[in-house]
């Protein structure tokens, strides 16, 4: 549903994504993962049309972002940024109010089905019992998950997230991964924990701006590209609970 | 069609009628109080026959005052204050700043340097050159603050560091042109000017500014739910569908009009647009819906208070109405400041 021919993009003089092409297919949960400035968000930030291609284009359902308005996209892509935050006094039912921004126009105000989906999206990220506290009381993971409920507000047919259990605690990570799961809607999402990344359908691992693999994600993290990439060596165990594959890390300099 | 029309209208309603007396109201205080009180009656009656010919008598100086010199004076004082408090909650929300209003980020003083460069100059005609003069001189200085702040890092902290130089450099400039080129009564009218003043108010004025804060009032209205997505910053509000550029040139370009007017017409009035947006936030919640008429009709009753204090504080003399307002601005910015630290 969404593609990107050949995407690129520089910032002081350096190539921050190189050359990307990827397709993302509709209803799978596609990890993107990579050491720190890989070029991660960057290309999130492609794919969603936050930032303009300077070379190559990426298409939503095959219409050019570029010929599409923000409104029109909104309408189609969620993006939750990484930590997004505000001094404004809102509760946290106002902020995922916001998610049907655009959807609503001078002469479609918001409405009793506006207030239905912003009392779904709550119930999604189990906040519907919080929906009156102040943004400013929140926690860290209470925020991000009021995010998410803002992006499902939107009811896109793609959510974006950019290294969302980024500084939340264990049980967080886990509960918004869960939650990220069971949602009906196409996922991609920059990660950093490679185990967690190990439940995406597919993975691309970003290096220095460019896609160097996209595949499952058993195909993809091999002990060869995890030396090469992440600078890692990598031994797999297997969880005598569920008999699922999981990484130990070392120092390359260790072994 | 009339149906969701209605949906849209019935909620507002009932607030734009309960706003629409209470700016009444104000503009009736407004009209009758001073250093000579008039009565209601007596202001209805001159109303009515300006407005329609009523034919009631009444004695001609009098209604001479109340018809060319406190009614225009008053009209003004609740554009200037609509327009000023619209200033603030428009640049607080796009910079996303607490502190942002027109007067701390420089865009007043610009407007003050351009409108006195064309008066001690001669160029152009009149009050439209002033106007042009100060839009000139707020648009200068607000992209130079703005490029100030980007240079140092862009935050928030670098915003009103910027604004702070921005205004010292324009009022600097400001006295420069008239230490050179004004002479003494030149210099002692703009510099009552600069402080604030209705004084001089008359209905040409009105023309301009009432057009101007109605205008800068509907573009700010037609823009509530934008400048409600940028509370997460600009690349959220982006996902949230919103065309950026084009909404920051839109609300940039009807601030600094806005501003550019008033300051042209009354001078540099400081404060209310900091005070007023932070006052109705407390009141109405931080959502535009409410906010943008809520602190359009504050700020002009809160100037046409000032401008009655202006001019009965002390008997037989007008205090600038700038004074009046950093009175009780300065105080009330030291609230915000206290309440801001305490958030965080």
């Amino acid at each position: 549903m969404l593609q990107a021919h050949d995407i690129g993009w520089s910032a002081g003089g350096r190539r921050i994504v190189d050359g990307v092409t990827l397709d993302i297919l509709p209803g799978e949960t596609f990890g993107v993962v990579g050491p720190n400035g890989s070029g991660k968000s960057s290309l999130l930030r492609l794919l969603s049309g936050l930032l303009p291609c300077a070379e190559g284009h990426v298409s939503l359902d095959g219409q050019r972002l570029t010929h599409l308005s923000r409104r029109d996209i909104a309408q189609r892509i969620a993006f939750v940024e990484q930590m997004a935050d505000t001094s404004e006094a809102l509760s946290v039912r106002d902020a995922v109010e916001l998610g049907r921004t655009p959807w609503l126009s001078a002469l479609k105000p918001f409405g009793a089905d506006d207030t239905a989906i912003v009392s779904e999206a709550l119930a999604a990220v189990e906040m519907t019992r919080m929906q009156d506290r102040r943004w400013a009381t929140l926690s860290g993971g209470e925020r991000q998950r009021v995010h998410i409920a803002r992006a499902l507000a939107q009811r896109p047919q793609l959510l974006m997230l950019d290294e969302p259990t980024n500084h939340l605690d264990i049980h967080h990570q886990l509960t918004l991964l869960r939650l990220i799961s069971r949602l009906p809607v196409t996922v991609v999402m920059a990660l950093h924990d490679l185990n967690q990344a190990m439940a995406c359908d597919r993975l691309g691992v970003m290096d220095a701006g460019r896609l160097v693999a996209c595949g499952p994600p058993g195909e993809v993290l091999t002990p060869e590209r995890l030396a090469a990439v992440f600078r890692v060596h990598a031994t797999s165990l297997r969880d005598p609970a569920d008999n699922a594959l999981l990484f130990r890390f070392h120092c390359l300099e260790d072994c | 069609m009339i149906a969701p029309a209605f949906r849209v209208l019935r909620p507002v309603s009932g607030w734009s009628v309960a706003g629409a007396l209470i700016l009444a109201a104000a503009l009736l205080a407004g009209v009758s109080l001073g250093e000579t009180p008039f009565g209601f009656v007596m202001v209805l009656k001159v109303l009515a026959n300006n407005l329609w010919g009523a034919g009631y008598s009444v004695d001609p100086i009098d209604a001479g005052i109340l018809w060319s010199y406190r009614l225009p004076r008053t009209l003004v004082a609740a554009a200037c204050g609509a327009g000023l408090a619209l200033s603030g909650v428009v640049l607080q929300a796009l910079v996303r700043n607490a502190l942002a209003d027109p007067y701390l980020l420089g865009v007043s003083a610009g407007a003050g340097t351009g409108a006195v460069a064309v008066t001690v100059m001669g160029l152009g005609a009149g009050m439209i050159g002033m106007s042009a003069g100060a839009f000139a001189g707020a648009a200068l200085s607000f992209a130079l603050v703005v490029l100030l702040a980007r240079a140092a890092g862009g935050g928030s902290a670098q915003l009103v560091l910027a604004g702070i130089a921005g205004s010292q450099l324009f009022n600097a400039l400001t006295s420069f042109l008239i230490t050179k080129s004004a002479n003494a009564e030149q210099a002692r009218g703009i510099m009552y000017w600069l402080l604030g003043n209705l004084s001089g108010v008359r209905w040409p004025d009105v023309t301009l500014a009432v057009p101007a804060a109605g205008g800068g009032l509907v573009i700010c209205l037609c823009l509530v739910r934008a400048m409600d997505a940028f509370a997460f910053g600009t690349s959220s509000a982006a996902s949230l569908g919103i065309a950026v550029r084009r909404v920051q040139i839109a609300l940039i370009g009807a601030t600094t009009l806005m501003t550019a007017a008033m300051v042209s017409l009354v001078g540099s009035i400081g404060f209310v647009g900091l005070v007023i947006p932070h006052a109705m936030r407390f009141l109405v919640g931080p959502r535009h819906g409410r906010l943008v008429p809520a602190s359009a009709l504050a700020g002009a009753v809160f100037l046409i208070g000032a401008d009655i204090t202006s001019r009965v504080l002390i008997p037989g003399q007008v205090v600038p109405i700038g004074v009046v307002t950093a009175l009780v601005g300065a105080p009330g910015f030291a609230l915000i400041l206290i309440r801001n630290r305490r958030r965080v």
